[in-house]
Order: structure tokens, then C-alpha cells, then sequence
């Protein structure tokens, strides 16, 4: 059932928010073991917070527009006393003592937090095979992978555990693993959705999201989750837009650019998605015409400068001290390394040399200096796209569902997963993954609808089109 | 080719507070040396007079009201760490011989 199906029966006392959420756990311990979808279970809480809801509709009083929906948090998200690893072993044992805006807003919706899902190690990765944890497999097709690195949250939504769960994408981790599994999933533009309780990867690019079955519930989440926060300083002045009211929009008038850049060298079965679902939005009266970005083509490159120049620095506060893992050491130097050493994964060292190599002296120019430069050319290059389109569309990700083990040996061939995803992160605008068509092996695809910043309006009301179009003969 | 070597990853992971083996220089040598190959596209690139984008958003030095409110409690934050003592965090010795 869906988060706003599930919703509408709670609030009109039809069904309890009890008895929904015993049956996501039973879902989750159904199949956990099999996938290594959650890494960590809320069952008790998560009753509690359900019989709560229950006894709000009993008393007459609106429990919010997700009443009784179970979700899943992605294991970066951070809920008081409720352990986040991020996927890592440094972080095990961690219970963090304050909770995220963006949990604090879905539990004020009436949401049911039933746990929180797997994830690549601090979230570098794009198919949940570095979480220390284990990896997750796509309940789908068990041999391959789910995406990343919010593929706990993709495969929870997916195995029918969770209508909706947030995720949180750096440079696709949301819309990849979406479009992998079949799902919906939104990166909002940067600063619409507080980052306050969500670990830091690279902070001028993260932004938490959600991934759902459909375009309504997946809009739904993000506006109860989005709006002005006083506790992160990179939060947009404002409140949540109006998603909901917006979903039957349609897309008459609307002129929608398909980004050479953003199907180029995709699977053959990509890129006939991609033209499919132009002919579905055309067929609703948008305006459909080819444009070339070719600026897109420099943003795999300072991604991989950025991304990793920011978590060489964020990831430096995990040295023993404050949280988590420390292992012991004859000074307080031996004791770093130690606790590093030990508490990192080997794609998460990998980021951080690179990145404090991109950042040392004689090299910050050519390197980190120069990514940032690009970013302004690509900021440029999309303002003048949008210039003369009011949204463009191209592929989430190059291909279906990749098998386990396929591509964890050779880190560029993984970073090439999030071609066509990390542009949106590094101008901060806002993008939607919805699925359509499927590739060789039947496994679903994803198209992306990009919008410039605070566009999340227009682009649900086009990815609504999309989904309702992908049944059409041909599509 | 990028001209990383061997010797710049174990400087690097020096100073990222990072014990490699032999055998992880050598792999991280070759993987980290790819990743820089392919940003050899941006190096080539004449960005004179562009200005560089640190962040997206441009909202400048965000203040709120000096007003006196509860913060977090520095108890909770203590008991997650790896060795609270006396309100405080433990950490080995700092300077200095033992006495």
C-alpha cells in the first residue's frame, strides 16, 4: 500500500497505524536477513510511536499527513538514542543524542520510524557494497545491486517494507538507487531540506530526499520535510512548496529540454526510456526539443575533486575523541591513526587522500581550485539551458542493475554510475528520478527530470505525467 | 599521466592520519593516480577570471538573536564518546615524558 493510502485510512480510524506498522516489521524480518536491507531495527519505539498515533485519531486530533506511514531512515540521518553507524565501524555504537529537522519533521507529520537502512560506508559509494555492515542486495534480483549509496533505503521501499524512506544524495545516492530499483526519488535543490542531524559528507553538495513507489508519495515526504530551518545556516529562507497541490499540474506548455549529455554512451534500452518518456510528455502537450550541455561532460571531474576535498575535511573529526570507535595507541597521534586506520573502509580512504591531496600546497590550484572554477561554468551553462526550457530530462543512470562485485575493484568504472547525477549536485538545483522502461535483464530504468533551484513544483507535476504515462504501448 | 607517486600517497596518508601497508600503497597509488588522469580534462582547461563556487547558495553570514536558550546537554554528548572522565574527554598523554 502506499504512504498516502496507509495515511487516509489511519486518519479516518479505518485502520490502526498499530497494526501498519507490525506488518512492515514483519515485512523487514521476512526478508532482512536475505537482502541486509536494515542495519539496525526500531520494532519497540517504533510501536510506541504508532500507538500514539492511534490514540491522537481516537481523540479526535490530526496525527499530519503521513499518520501512521512506517519509513525508513537512511543510517546517516541521525534520531535520538537510536544507533547511526553511516554504514561505517568507526561510528558503531554511536547513539546520537539530538534528531535530525528532517526526522523531527516527518515524526511531526505522524510518520513511524521502523529503522535505519543500509548505506556505502559514509555515504561513498554507489551500490552499497563498502557499508562495513555487509552489502544490500536488490530485492529484486538478489545478485545484483540495489544502487547506492542510499540502497538500504531503495531496497527497503522496494521490498515492500516501507511505502517511503529518506535517503540522502551527495552525487546521485538518491536517484540512482531509485531509478535501480524501480522507485521514485527526489534530490531537492541544496538548502530546501535541513541538513541539521544528517553526517556530513561533502556539505555543499548533500541534501536528504525521499524514495517512494510513486510521485505522490515520494512528493508528499519531501513537503513535509522541506522548509526553513534556523539550525542549519545553508537553509533556504522559506517554507515547504506545495507539492501536493501541484501533482495534476500536467506539463501543457511546459518546454522540456533532453540533455544530449545526459544519454550519451547510456545502454541502448536507456536511451529508448529517455525518448519514451518524451513522447509521453509531448503527447501531454509539452514542448520537447534536443539540447547539448556539453560543460556537463567536465562534472564527473571536479565531483571527484570536490566530493573528496570536502570529506578529507569533515571526516577529519573521527579520531577517537567524541564518538564511536577508538583503538588504543601509545600517544595521542599512534591513537588516530589506530582508530582510523582501523574505523575506515578502503573506498573511504581513498576519498580522503584524494581529497587531502587536491587540498596540499602546490596542488590546490590545479586541483581543488580549478573543480571549483568548472563549477562555475557549469552553473552558467545550466542557467543558459534554462533560459529556454522550463525543465530538461535525460538518464539517471547508465544502465539497470549491475551485478554484486561487478564494479567494487575498479573505483572509475563505480564513479562512472553517477555520470549524469552529479551535475545537479554541484549547480544545487533540483532533479527527479522516475521509473520507465527496463533493461536487458528486465530490470526497471530511470529517467531524470532536472529543474533549476525551487523548482520541485513543476517537476513533480512532470514526473506525474511520466509515471502515469509508462504503461503506454511502446513505452 | 598524473605524476603521483608512491612517496605522495604515503605523505598523504600521513598527514590524513592513515596507516597504509606495502601492499595498499601500491593499489591506492594506481587507483588514486586514475582518478587524477581523468581530472587532467580540467587542468587543460584556461579558466582565467572565472570565479570559483565553494557552495551553491550565496546566503551570506547567517546570525540569529544573542538571546540565552538551552543548548544540547553536554552529558549526552560525554556518555557517546569513546572515554568521558571528570566532564570532560580522555585522550592519551599529549606532552611530555610520564611523570
Amino acid at each position: 500500500m502506499n504512504a498516502l493510502e496507509i495515511a487516509a485510512r489511519v486518519r479516518s480510524g479505518e485502520r490502526s497505524a498499530v497494526s501498519v506498522t507490525e506488518e512492515a516489521l514483519t515485512a523487514i524480518a521476512a526478508r532482512n536477513g536475505e537482502l541486509n536491507v536494515f542495519v539496525h531495527v526500531e520494532g519497540e519505539s517504533a510501536l510506541e510511536r504508532a500507538a500514539a498515533v492511534d490514540a491522537a485519531v481516537a481523540a479526535g486530533r490530526d496525527p499530519g499527513i503521513l499518520a501512521g506511514v512506517p519509513v525508513g531512515l537512511k543510517d546517516n540521518l541521525c534520531q535520538t538514542g537510536v544507533p547511526t553507524t553511516c554504514g561505517s565501524r568507526i561510528l558503531s555504537g554511536w547513539r546520537p543524542p539530538y534528531t535530525a529537522t528532517a526526522v523531527e519533521r516527518l515524526l511531526a507529520a505522524g510518520a513511524v520510524p521502523v529503522g535505519k537502512t543500509n548505506m556505502d560506508e559514509f555515504a561513498m559509494g554507489s551500490s552499497t557494497e563498502t557499508s562495513a555492515y555487509g552489502p544490500t542486495r536488490n530485492p529484486l534480483n538478489p545478485t545484483r545491486v540495489p544502487g547506492g549509496s542510499s540502497g538500504g533505503s531503495a531496497a527497503a521501499v522496494a521490498a515492500g517494507m516501507v511505502p517511503v524512506a529518506l535517503g540522502s544524495d551527495t552525487g546521485g545516492s538518491i536517484r540512482q538507487p531509485a531509478a535501480l530499483c524501480g522507485l521514485v526519488g527526489i534530490k531537492p535543490t541544496y538548502g530546501l531540506v535541513s541538513r541539521y542531524g544528517l553526517v556530513a559528507f561533502a556539505s555543499s553538495l548533500d541534501q536528504i530526499g525521499p524514495l517512494a513507489r510513486s510521485v505522490a508519495d515520494a512528493a508528499a515526504s519531501l513537503e513535509a520535510i522541506a522548509g526553513h530551518d534556523p539550525r542549519d545556516s545553508t537553509s533556504l529562507p522559506g517554507p515547504a512548496p506545495a507539492l501536493i497541490a501541484h501533482l495534476d499540474q500536467g506539463v501543457a506548455g511546459r518546454r522540456i529540454g533532453i540533455v544530449r549529455e545526459l544519454v550519451e554512451g547510456a545502454d541502448p534500452e536507456v536511451v529508448a526510456a529517455v525518448a519514451g518518456a518524451a513522447e509521453v510528455l509531448a503527447a501531454a502537450g509539452a514542448t520537447l526539443s534536443e539540447v547539448s550541455i556539453p560543460e556537463l561532460r567536465l562534472g564527473l571531474s571536479a565531483y571527484y575533486l570536490i566530493a573528496p576535498a570536502e570529506a578529507s575535511s569533515n571526516l577529519a573529526r573521527y579520531d577517537g575523541v567524541r564518538f564511536g570507535l577508538r583503538v588504543a595507541g601509545s600517544d595521542i597521534t599512534e591513537m588516530y591513526v589506530a582508530t582510523r586506520t582501523a574505523g575506515f573502509g578502503a573506498e573511504v580512504k581513498r576519498r580522503i587522500m584524494l581529497g587531502t591531496y587536491a587540498l596540499s600546497a602546490g596542488y590546490y590550484d590545479a586541483y581543488y581550485g580549478q573543480a571549483l572554477k568548472v563549477r562555475t561554468v557549469m552553473i552558467e551553462a545550466f542557467e543558459r539551458a534554462y533560459a529556454s526550457a522550463d525543465l530538461l530530462l535525460g538518464a539517471t543512470a547508465p544502465s539497470e542493475a549491475f551485478a554484486l562485485g561487478a564494479k567494487v575493484s575498479d573505483p572509475m568504472a563505480m564513479y562512472l554510475s553517477d555520470v549524469f547525477t552529479i551535475p545537479t549536485n554541484l549547480s544545487g538545483h533540483a532533479a527527479i528520478s522516475v521509473p520507465f522502461g527496463s533493461g536487458a535483464s528486465g530490470l526497471p530504468l530511470g529517467v531524470q527530470l532536472l529543474g533549476p533551484a525551487r523548482s520541485e513544483e513543476r517537476l513533480v507535476a512532470a514526473a506525474a505525467v511520466v509515471e502515469a504515462g509508462r504503461g503506454v504501448p511502446g513505452a | 599521466m598524473s605524476e603521483l607517486t608512491r612517496d605522495d600517497v604515503a605523505k598523504v596518508a600521513r598527514l590524513a592520519r592513515l596507516h597504509l601497508t606495502e601492499e595498499e600503497l601500491d593499489r591506492f597509488t594506481g587507483q588514486l593516480a586514475q582518478v587524477l588522469d581523468h581530472a587532467n580534462d580540467l587542468r587543460a582547461l584556461d579558466l582565467t577570471g572565472v570565479a570559483p563556487t565553494a557552495h551553491p547558495v550565496d546566503l551570506g553570514t547567517v546570525v540569529r538573536a544573542d538571546e540565552v536558550r538551552p543548548g544540547l546537554v553536554r552529558d549526552a554528548f560525554l556518555s557517546a564518546a569513546p572515554q568521558p572522565e571528570d566532564g570532560r574527554f580522555a585522550v592519551p598523554r599529549i606532552l611530555g615524558e610520564e611523570p
